[in-house]
């Protein structure tokens, strides 16, 4: 398990203090109920080996349909929050919520993808696929955010964009390349969480962020486990193993430096107690935001946001791995 | 990652001085365009045209207009001023971020065939030229490497190129042709999406325009970052563009597509490219946009901060130059 591993855990109880790789018997899920997004018989089957079969654990517990949704930690982390709807442009997308809040004494600007509890729901919220709709709304209340030097909380769960007529109609792809420019240079502190699946372009979009942080169980990866099985083999059935070969899972992440937080969860997932999954959220977005906040504070104001763009920017730009020279 | 048979290009690599397209070495599309030694027969109407002519016409069918793929040199060469081009960083090709191996399909491996079959190092080749005369950076994507995927060494040539944009204070030209991101480097490709978008706002502050021509297919993570955010949107006719590919949109939706979808032609009239434009008529237009761009006012330089150099992750490290 990376050294790296961050966070006051001390707020979890006792038995939620273990290393994250090894997964004591307690991390064995609990009967999953069948999730809706995906055909059944990609669930049932068999992994190949103990990392696959871990991982797809993980895929599993960061799908479960009752695991905390965008506005479940919204309502629990926040004192106060006016959900905001529309992107001025065409219509308002359910997949992608957002609105003005208070965090711990501070007005903020939220939003982030949310997916259903229940078929009905999902429905209603496309399975947390948002339309171009829902990341111009995402845009609206970025710029929003850096009108009034309000920071930014984004909560990242989705499958991906949603692939549709529509969605090409009205260029989904434009919309999520604008708001990763427009991220890149926002003038206010950004955090952004992935809850649950983070999945492609799609999550990325409201991914671009001074620090990135993954719950235990989350996954974030260029497209999801089926989508990549079916590109790499042609076969969506090898989902699981391709999700072990992609490697998508926090720790992963943290090990390839690309986010700063894994966000412990309690045992067996943060749908098993979701207060103490969204207080753990809490403490680590107090804590970044406080860290951001502060190096926002030392000296000339212009000068302290240029820095902080700057070290945004460096943080995306240094990502990559290459070589370079006559062939070894 | 030892190859043969492919040596480093130099800086000063010229194949402008070839004459023909024809001696430049094109592995055809296998069951597209039928090429014998003396016709080419039009993958769209069938129409056979003497191959010279074909080659004169920069691969569009003369009948039909219908635009084939390039490979990247054809390209610059309906581009460029002839002999001007200057490749940079030629030499770089890509890691294995995730030690990929799995049901057959090993990353280092595939990356080796891959480089010796297309000839190039990566999916995106960058480097410089004059258009008429004027100075412009070129970044074009080959589809013939991995589907020109986005991994990190196009990322980061595609920054490199911005940098020395920024630096000659140069406009910048991309060719997109791409099934998107990287499915090899994982979440290293997905992120190479949010690294070039933030690099193109650095071009932007400075006042230096971006160009984006948009050829067949051009799809995904490339379609969803620097080739969608440039001053000027440029399409082929006929070029496939879209983020989800057609085959999944009607598995996932069930929606029957109409015979246009995705066409730059789609594009153009949903407002999401600025022009259509046919191959032949490229090099006109460019040469307008950079002459008239030219004329913006330069800013002062933007206070530039010396940042620590992050520390590269353990899997980074044997990667470090």
């Amino acid at each position: 398990m990376p050294a790296k591993m961050r966070g006051n855990r001390s707020l979890l109880p006792s038995q939620a203090r273990r290393p994250l790789r090894k997964p004591a018997p307690a991390l064995t899920p609990p009967p999953i109920e069948p999730v809706t997004v995906l055909p059944l018989e990609v669930q049932t089957i068999p992994a190949t080996s103990d990392e696959t079969s871990e991982t797809w654990k993980r895929v599993q517990l960061a799908r479960h349909p009752q695991r905390p949704h965008t506005l479940d930690y919204i309502k629990r982390l926040c004192t106060d929050f006016v959900e905001m709807h529309g992107d001025r442009r065409y219509g308002d997308d359910q997949a992608l919520v957002g609105g003005l809040a208070e965090f711990e004494g501070r007005s903020v600007f939220v939003l982030g993808q949310q997916k259903g509890s229940d078929t009905k729901e999902n429905i209603a919220r496309n399975f947390g696929m948002p339309t171009p709709e829902g990341y111009r709304k995402a845009l609206r209340l970025m710029e929003q955010a850096e009108k009034f030097g309000f920071p930014l909380l984004c909560f990242i769960d989705t499958p991906g964009a949603y692939p549709g007529l529509q969605s090409e109609e009205r260029s989904v792809a434009q919309a999520i390349a604008e708001n990763l420019l427009v991220m890149s240079q926002l003038r206010v502190p950004i955090i952004s969480i992935v809850i649950g699946e983070g999945g492609s372009g799609g999550a990325l979009a409201i991914g671009v962020a001074d620090r990135l942080l993954m719950l235990e169980n989350s996954i974030y990866s260029v497209a999801s486990p089926e989508a990549s099985a079916s590109i790499l083999w042609r076969d969506a059935a090898k989902a699981p193993l391709a999700a072990a070969t992609m490697k998508i899972t926090a720790p992963d992440l943290l090990g390839f430096g690309i986010i700063d937080e894994v966000v412990p969860e309690p045992d067996g997932g943060a749908h098993t107690e979701p207060a103490l999954a969204a207080q753990a959220v809490r403490e680590a977005f107090s804590r970044h935001l406080a860290e951001l906040e502060a190096a926002l504070a030392e000296g000339d104001r212009e000068t302290a946001i240029e820095r902080m763009l700057a070290t945004r920017y460096q943080k995306f730009r240094s990502i990559g791995v290459w070589e370079e020279g006559s062939a070894v | 990652m030892k190859h043969a048979g492919m040596t480093t290009k130099g800086k000063d690599h010229t194949f402008f001085q070839k004459k023909t397209l024809k001696s430049l070495t094109m592995p055809e599309r296998a069951g597209q365009d039928e090429v014998g030694d003396l016709w080419h027969k039009c993958v769209k109407c069938h129409e056979l045209t003497y191959i010279k002519e074909y080659e004169k016409n920069a691969k569009v069918c003369q009948k039909c207009k219908y635009h084939a793929r390039l490979r990247w040199n054809e390209r610059l060469a309906c581009i460029l001023d002839e002999g001007s081009w200057v490749e940079i960083n030629a030499d770089m090709r890509s890691g294995d971020p995730l030690g990929f191996a799995s049901e057959g399909e090993v990353y280092p491996q595939k990356a080796a065939s891959t480089r010796r079959k297309s000839g190039i190092n990566e999916s995106l080749i960058t480097g410089y030229g004059t258009l008429e005369g004027q100075p412009l950076a070129v970044a074009v994507a080959d589809f013939a490497f991995l589907g020109a995927s986005m991994g990190s060494v196009f990322g980061e040539k595609l920054v490199r190129l911005i940098d020395l944009c920024l630096e000659r204070r140069m406009p910048l030209l991309t060719v997109s042709a791409s099934g998107g991101a990287r499915m090899h480097e994982g979440i290293f490709g997905l992120m190479q999406m949010a690294k070039t978008t933030a690099t193109l706002a650095q071009l932007g502050k400075a006042r230096l325009p971006h160009f984006s021509l948009l050829t067949d297919p051009c799809y995904g993570g490339v379609t969803a970052s620097y080739a969608m955010v440039a001053d000027v949107i440029l399409a082929e006719p006929g070029a496939m563009i879209g983020f989800a590919g057609p085959r999944v949109i009607e598995q996932t939706t069930r929606q029957k597509l109409p015979a246009d979808f995705q066409t730059a032609e789609f594009l153009l009239e949903h407002g999401m490219v600025d022009r259509v434009v046919p191959r032949k008529e490229l090099r006109q237009i460019l040469s307008s946009m950079i002459r008239l761009y030219s004329r913006a006012e330069v800013k002062a330089a933007p206070v530039v901060f010396t940042l620590p150099v992050r520390k590269p992750a353990p899997n980074e490290a044997r990667y470090a130059s």
